[in-house]
């Protein structure tokens, strides 16, 4: 164990020698942002005066070329926040005249703040035509919360697999969600590779280190006979181990990868989204099926299933249990470190971003049933889905407080889940 | 290197606020694991509903400080009884994860901004301690011997907190040597043994819940008075595990094991963090900077949780036959 806790840290320490001073200013964690456009095309070069809502000045900007402006702020909160009407261009007016907006930012949320511009001197409409349809916000969420089901989805996958097989519920998963992100940073930022060979070798590097866990640690661990509750306990050690070393060798701070960081939306429909959304999904959703497939039908696929269902019987039927196992520590950890990219894609990266969302993974994988497969893929998705579409009624920062609240309910009423079966909660 | 300021900082960590509040937390951990085999994950949890319990009571409502802390305590025993319905049924791994999930909940509610009038964000509440320290008997001054020396306001926390302690310590012995607590060590080897001896073996698991949710409770209150204020982040889901930690160390199932461990936790880490915070001051480590000290202390605290449950598992007093750690 000893052997593999160093080996682990040796290797990341040889990653931060590829580090090289971080190329991106480290970007706040919330803040304000905005498009200010006039019948369809970017106004440059508008002044927006963001003060708190007390009139504290936080920052002034002006917006670029394409018509956005951002202002990062420190603490979560309502601020206020001025389109100076005397830089707009001569014919501009802000429909309904109030140039004043006091939005609340979130804790980790850019808010968007809406300034509809129209021709000076039209009829000022009410602001309800510019407030999207309830339908079209609600296709939106169910866009972006498909979006995260899809990234949930494949770290559960590994997360129930390595629970059905070897009944260790892993609490440092989410830092294997991390560690793929932060290779993929490694290898982007440090060593200048773009972002998708970077992610590639993350991905290949992530499934060995899953392979020399289980083959190192946890394979040992189960060989010495150490109960399945104490191994819980040492996964927390692990996980906090990968993830203080994540905070010595990566900071603290947010950082963002060098491709595909700042993407004009597309329109499709009632959905906007960057194009880097659409083929994130694919990835994760090409993955998916590869994976579900590679379970149904290929031998070891149905080795696994058979390992996870009773692994006494798999091995009496001539199966061999610590090679599967080994095949579905490398593939969990590889797919966790692909979800992981996406999740820095999406969002930004972070030291607690697998920490953060570890315990949707686990919603999603209870809601599922334990140690299933696809029973995690339903699961996840719905979790994802649910957080996003919850956001039309509670406030963006409580929404994964409603995902665990479901998680309670859940075990309330079916503890085992949507595909689980009866016996195996004991 | 000052060596006098590292020696006489870890020698009074023994016996510091921390040591008194982990040391609450990790008995009440050991009430739940320890003795009735559940995995509470969620004992931050607790703390925070006491600690927002008497500073919301306090300083929102008004109210005097003993209602605060009677609100505290009642919030606890509420989250235990909720926390408890749906869980105590299931296997354990199931209650980590829901006790886990609850704690978060918890403090995502706390550091809201929709609550933000009642919990106070992510700088939480303040000023609520005045009723504390009102009743303080020692007068302004040090008190103490040697390098034990704290300043009346640090001294009357101590009093009462090492009293809580050994109050809690007291109730848990009596009590794990009472009928009652040999049905709860019995329902950690085989509940379904107890059932059949005709024992309500969820009635007794939420009892254990609730007193080591209420003992928890009380590291929470402590918190809150010693530093005057609560924050949402203080009450994580690592307070939790450190507590973990500080029970295994100590030895699980042992009344004096969480107070000793809590001691050797917090000594220790006072210790490296000196230590390192020295040697890099001094340029004798040249590797990191004075920033990476924090994160390598807790990154020790992972390594020594994993050592320690492989090669002992029943840490410095704990008697191997006497931990859960197989699920049932």
């Amino acid at each position: 164990m000893r052997r593999a806790v160093i080996a682990f840290t040796a290797f990341l320490s040889g990653l931060v020698l590829l580090l090289t001073a971080p190329a991106h200013a480290a970007a706040a964690d919330q803040g304000l942002r905005g498009t200010l456009t006039f019948q369809g095309q970017p106004v440059n070069g508008v002044k927006i005066v963001v003060t708190t809502e007390s009139g504290q000045p936080v920052a002034e900007v002006a917006s670029n070329a394409q018509g956005t402006w951002q202002v990062p702020v420190d603490k979560p909160g309502r601020y206020k926040v001025t389109l100076d009407v005397k830089t707009l261009p001569q014919n501009m007016a802000v429909r309904g005249g109030n140039n004043v907006r006091t939005p609340t930012v979130y804790a980790d949320n850019f808010s968007a703040v809406l300034f509809a511009l129209q021709a000076k001197g039209a009829p000022g409409q009410p602001q309800e035509e510019e407030e999207s349809s309830f339908w079209g916000q609600a296709a939106q969420l169910a866009f972006e919360g498909l979006n995260l089901g899809l990234i949930i989805a494949l770290a559960a996958l590994g997360l129930s697999l390595i629970y059905g097989t070897t009944g260790l519920t892993n609490f440092a998963h989410g830092e294997l969600v991390t560690l793929g992100a932060i290779l993929a940073y490694a290898f982007n930022i440090g060593v200048g590779l773009h972002l998708i060979p970077a992610a590639v070798i993350a991905v290949i590097l992530a499934g060995g280190l899953g392979y020399a866990q289980d083959r190192f640690f946890w394979g040992q661990l189960r060989k010495r006979g150490t109960g399945i509750i104490a191994m819980m306990i040492i996964s927390i050690g692990v996980a906090l181990v990968m993830r203080y070393t994540f905070l010595i060798l990566f900071g603290g701070q947010n950082e963002a990868f060098a491709q595909y960081t700042a993407q004009p939306g597309v329109q499709i429909g009632p959905i906007s989204a960057a194009p880097k959304n659409f083929i994130a999904m694919g990835i994760e959703l090409a993955v998916l099926i590869i994976v579900g497939v590679a379970l149904l039908r290929t031998r070891t696929g149905k080795a696994a299933r058979a390992v996870a269902d009773n692994p006494a019987l798999a091995a009496s039927s001539g199966i061999n249990v610590d090679r599967v196992i080994r095949i579905i520590w490398t593939m969990g950890a590889a797919i966790a470190a692909l979800a992981g990219i996406m999740l820095g894609l999406s969002q930004n990266l972070k030291f607690t971003m697998g920490q953060d969302i570890l315990l949707l993974i686990f919603a999603g994988v209870t809601l599922g049933g334990l140690g299933t497969a696809f029973g995690a893929l339903v699961g996840s998705l719905i979790v994802g889905l649910f957080i996003q579409l919850s956001t039309l009624w509670v406030p963006p920062e409580l929404k994964s407080v409603g995902a665990l609240a479901v998680l309670i309910i859940v075990l309330l009423f079916r503890p085992q889940g949507i595909l689980g079966r009866r016996e195996r909660i004991g | 290197m000052d060596w006098v300021t590292i020696i006489s900082t870890t020698v009074k960590a023994a016996i510091g606020v921390e040591t008194v509040l982990y040391a609450l937390a990790a008995i009440g951990i050991n009430v739940h694991f320890g003795y009735t085999g559940l995995l509470n994950f969620g004992q931050a949890a607790f703390m925070a509903v006491a600690g927002y319990g008497l500073a919301v009571s306090v300083t929102v409502l008004g109210l005097p400080f003993w209602v605060g802390i009677a609100v505290g305590l009642a919030a606890a025993v509420l989250l235990a009884i909720i926390l408890g319905i749906p869980t105590l049924r299931l296997r354990a791994d199931y209650l980590a994860i829901v006790t886990i999930a609850a704690a978060e909940i918890i403090r995502l509610v706390f550091r809201s901004v929709a609550f933000k009038d009642i919990f106070g964000g992510s700088d939480g509440r303040r000023g609520f301690s005045n009723g504390f320290y009102a009743l303080n008997p020692f007068p302004e001054g040090e008190y103490g011997f040697g390098w034990f020396t704290f300043n009346h306001r640090v001294t009357w926390v101590l009093v009462v907190g090492w009293i809580l302690v050994a109050l809690s310590c007291l109730i848990v012995y009596l009590l794990m040597n009472s009928p009652w607590g040999r049905v709860i060590k019995a329902i950690r080897e085989d509940e379904d043994a107890v059932r059949s001896l005709g024992k309500n073996v969820f009635s007794y698991k939420m009892q254990s819940l609730i007193l080591g949710g209420v003992i928890g409770a009380l590291g929470g209150f402590i918190y809150g008075l010693a530093f005057a204020s609560v924050q949402p982040d203080i009450f994580g889901t690592e307070t939790t595990f450190f507590a973990y930690t500080i029970v295994i160390l100590g030895g699980a199932a042992r009344v004096l094991g969480p107070v000793v461990g809590s001691m050797i936790f917090w000594v220790l880490l006072v210790l490296i963090n000196g230590l390192l915070s020295g040697a890099v001051e001094a340029g004798y480590i040249t590797f990191m900077n004075s920033t990476q000290v924090g994160p390598v202390r807790f990154l020790l605290v992972g390594v020594g949780l994993i050592l320690l449950l492989i090669y002992r598992p029943q840490g410095i007093f704990g008697d191997k036959r006497e931990i859960a750690f197989d699920a049932r």
